[in-house]
């Protein structure tokens, strides 16, 4: 009898198609039912494409029968966060601005899994333009936590996160500006892995903060993480800020022993605001390392609590310079004229300019007034917050203030980091402050929503690369996630030590007790 | 920091607004001046920070300009772009009019 693809990895999946043991159609069809059968309770996919993901595997499977060779993901089902450009897919970012939109071409990391012949099944929900930690700021409503679906999966990249948590796909691909791919992967109990700055071709990833924005692999394991990473990482001559560096044998360095690794913990991280839970799960978490034969060692980083003022001022002032593009003129929503709200002037002179006849004199120019509108309508309620703050933020008298004044602290954090590698050679501790919160908790409240990226904007900032994967689970049942950083380009590093972790420890294993 | 406690004025935030390209109604442009206010408080708090020695850093790798040779390559074709515009006539982008009052697309 064929392995049921739902309860294999993505190394055994992708071994058991290569072998013949399965086929890529009855993994592929398996992985499809599933996300039918849980998607409308969790809303994880904003787009499925079964004829495409069913037409794909028959391929794979014929090319397996005629000998012919296969990539090194052959038939293996992918869920891709829908801020990758996919060509024969909408991608819309989960935004209104985008609805149906078709890119012309595909992004780089889609076209490398469809080389690994990987077969991507749909594209998976987000916060809009990946600016949220909760999948709340999605337009096409919220996915619920596989664990407990009153509860928030985490973001940006939630539905990435809750479709592999929900074996909706064995992997899944992500996107990481301030820790969208580490914080949900930590609240929906996978393995997620920001690689460093640079490692992954950004080029097609719809971009909200380009000196941050990183793509990632998010799976059940880092055994999985590492496969797909090694497929998709690389120089790209189509993405400039791509790094150079050969890409190694991540699956092969995974069993090395941790004897002598010396991992840093951070005691600022155990300050107040730290959920007492959360924080015996990572110390229960330090207390494996030890006994893999990891030393543990107080590091300090001064700067990092800084971390979010100086997150929350550069991301936003990239993310109003990068969505300008979204004029309603070569793509996205367009407002029709004389349609929708009469938007007011904005330009603040009605009230002491006796010119200002009506709202559409305020525009400037017909042009303007539809770039006005169209905008409006297309940006949820989030994505108008950040570009005003990064407006404000980089507008003539605050420049340096604000902006030039967080890329000064930037520095500070990033070198922070420079100095603790110099006696550790990773950095463990906590994903995020606590478990899974309640859908609905902070949304009402943005900077309480921004505090949640607190232990994970840092990497950002500095370039560095992290990892993220279950430690335990509160008496609640929710997943407790333990976050290890590297220096730069030290995922084989970051992928071996989990890995190693996992092989002592079941909480990835564990699967949630989703009633569908 | 310019000031210890800044605090936006809805005159400011409509000027943003417009800087923006976002048409915000009376409702989110209250709604912003509070939050905004509150949030660019919160960044202030960065004016704490020494940095009279340190130099801003734009990039996590210092990363330098990247050449490559001037030689033509090939791009997307008209029709795959233009298929996604909100308006066009096979060749161009049709917008409303840039300067004056008439001339809508």
């Amino acid at each position: 009898m064929p392995p049921d693809p739902l309860q294999l990895s993505a190394v055994e999946l992708v071994h058991a198609v290569r072998s013949g043991d399965l086929t890529a159609v009855a993994c592929t069809e398996a992985f499809l039912a599933r996300i039918e059968r849980t998607n409308g309770v969790l809303n994880a996919f904003l787009a499925v494409d079964r004829e495409g993901a069913l037409a794909r595997a028959a391929e794979i499977d014929a090319r397996r029968r005629s000998g012919k060779p296969l990539g090194p993901l052959a038939g293996l089902p992918v869920g891709v966060k829908d801020a990758l450009c996919t060509a024969d897919l909408p991608t819309t970012c989960a935004s209104k601005m985008l609805a149906g939109y078709r890119p012309p071409y595909d992004a780089e990391v889609v076209a490398r899994l469809r080389h690994a012949d990987a077969v991507i099944v749909g594209k998976t929900n987000m916060d809009e333009f990946a600016m949220g930690g909760s999948n709340e700021n999605s337009a096409f409503g919220p996915v619920a936590n596989p664990w407990d679906t009153s509860r928030a999966p985490g973001g940006s990249s939630g539905g990435s996160a809750a479709c592999v948590a929900a074996d909706m796909a064995p992997v899944a691909i992500g996107s990481d500006t301030g820790g969208s791919i580490r914080q949900p992967a930590g609240l929906c109990g996978i393995t997620g892995l920001k690689p460093t700055y640079g490692r992954v071709s950004r080029r097609g990833l719809v971009a909200f903060a380009s000196s941050l924005d990183q793509i990632g692999p998010m799976a059940r394991s880092a055994a999985d993480c590492a496969l797909v990473l090694e497929a998709i990482a690389g120089h790209d001559p189509g993405d400039s800020t791509s790094l150079r560096d050969e890409v190694p044998s991540y699956t092969r360095a995974l069993d090395k022993p941790l004897t002598g690794l010396r991992i840093g913990r951070v005691p600022e991280h155990f300050a107040a605001g730290l959920d007492p839970e959360v924080a015996r799960g990572v110390d229960e978490a330090f207390a494996v390392f030890r006994q893999l034969g990891a030393t543990v060692h107080d590091v300090r980083l001064p700067h990092a609590h800084h971390g979010i003022p100086t997150y929350y001022l550069i991301a936003p002032c990239e993310a109003s310079s990068n969505l300008a593009r979204y004029d309603g003129a070569h793509y996205g929503h367009r407002a029709e004229p004389g349609k929708g709200h009469r938007a007011e002037p904005t330009n603040g002179h009605r009230a002491d300019s006796g010119k200002e006849r009506d709202g559409a004199a305020a525009f400037e120019s017909p042009l303007v007034e539809m770039y006005c509108r169209s905008r409006a309508e297309g940006f949820g309620p989030e994505v108008k917050r950040r570009i005003m703050l990064g407006t404000y933020a980089l507008s003539a008298g605050y420049y340096d203030a604000y902006y030039a004044k967080a890329l000064r602290v930037r520095r500070l954090i990033r070198q922070d980091y420079l100095d603790a590698f110099q006696t550790v050679d990773l950095i463990g501790g906590p994903v995020s402050a606590t478990a899974a919160f309640p859908l609905g908790e902070k949304t009402g409240d943005p900077l309480a929503m921004y505090l949640v990226d607190m232990y994970t904007v840092t990497a950002n900032l500095a370039g560095i690369g992290g990892i993220s994967f279950p430690c335990g689970f509160t008496a609640g049942g929710l997943p407790i996630g333990f976050q290890l950083q590297g220096p730069a380009l030290a995922e084989s590093l970051l992928l071996n030590a989990t890995d190693r972790f996992q092989s002592l420890t079941d909480w990835h294993r564990r699967r949630p007790p989703l009633a569908v | 920091m310019s000031s210890a406690s800044p605090s936006l004025s809805r005159q400011d935030v409509a000027k943003v607004a417009l800087l923006s390209r976002l048409a915000l109604s009376e409702r989110e442009l209250d709604h912003l001046t509070g939050e905004l206010s509150k949030i660019v408080g919160f960044v202030s708090q960065l004016a704490d920070v020494d940095t009279s020695a340190v130099e801003p850093l734009a990039h996590p790798l210092d990363a330098q300009n990247v050449f490559r040779d001037d030689v033509v390559t090939p791009s997307l074709a008209r029709e795959s772009v233009l298929r996604s515009a909100p308006r066009h006539d096979g060749e161009s982008f049709l917008v409303p009019a840039v300067l004056g009052e008439t001339g809508a697309a």
